[in-house]
């Protein structure tokens, strides 16, 4: 058991327990906060995978501006401060089931691939990967359509919430 | 790296597992966005993982993160315009009332 390892587990540790926070709790503010603490524990995963631009933007995107999001969200969608009775469905204990049978379903799915258990090789000596990544995503061999419709989709979505948001009166 | 594969698989499946009892459960409908939120994250950890573990230089795991994360941020984006324009006119959020469509 490394260092590595141990760091790994305390993170996962994390996000299992702040995302079981956001599933449950009752106070839809505080929800939105437990998604913070998530949305950051995959950031440092990010770290441990050297994929250090995508831990960048998951700070910037997703807890600067998504979980922000949900917070207006929340505050301009209440009536009164506090969420009254039960926040969760009745049949909550049968979703829990599906939810256990998707987990365990994937778990033996995956357990019988035999590249599940391989340890990841070192990077070559002076491996750039974030100039790689940059460099991937407007090369025209590569993936600089994909990135270009990406861009269109986040106009039309911006578009598409203004009007669906705008206040006519 | 001294981290099996199988320990980012197994985690990435528990946090989708976790995100998808929260979509089917929660009355609200912001909280079922926030299970979207963690289902999308979990497919995330399992692109990347894939990329550092397989070949590192093929960069199509982390483009493919790339481009969900664009499309997250689209997807909350009208779907919270979608729930205060709900809220606007219904004066509800929660999915059981808004029922107007419904047989």
């Amino acid at each position: 058991m490394t260092a590595m390892q141990i760091f790994f587990l305390i993170t996962g540790l994390v996000i299992l327990g702040s995302a079981l926070m956001v599933v449950t709790t009752r106070n839809l503010i505080h929800a939105a906060l437990w998604l913070i603490v998530t949305l950051f524990g995959v950031a440092v995963l990010y770290a441990i995978l050297n994929a250090s631009f995508l831990a960048v933007v998951q700070v910037v995107v997703y807890i600067g501006a998504i979980a922000i999001l949900f917070i207006f969200a929340v505050m301009l969608t209440r009536k009164e401060m506090r969420d009254r009775g039960p926040q969760l469905n009745t049949g909550w204990w049968l979703n829990a089931i599906i939810a256990l049978l998707t987990f365990g379903g994937l778990f033996w799915m995956l357990q019988g691939w035999n590249g599940f258990s391989k340890t990841a090789a070192d990077f070559p000596s002076g491996y750039d990967a974030v100039g790689q990544l940059g460099k991937a995503l407007i090369s025209p061999d590569a993936f600089v359509l994909p990135f270009e419709v990406a861009s269109v989709l986040l106009l039309a979505a911006l578009v598409g919430s203004v009007y669906l948001a705008f206040n006519r009166k | 790296m001294m981290i099996p594969l199988s320990w980012f698989l197994i985690l990435s499946a528990a946090l989708f597992s976790i995100g998808l009892f929260g979509v089917l459960s929660r009355k609200n409908a912001v909280a079922i966005l926030l299970g979207i939120e963690l289902m999308l994250n979990a497919v995330n950890i399992n692109l990347v993982s894939f990329w550092r573990y397989g070949d590192v230089s093929q960069m199509a795991g982390q483009v493919f993160a790339i481009i969900v994360f664009a499309v997250a941020a689209s997807e909350v984006a009208v779907g919270l315009a979608l729930v205060i324009s709900v809220y606007r006119r219904r004066n509800t959020v929660i999915a059981d009332e808004l029922d107007l469509m419904k047989w």
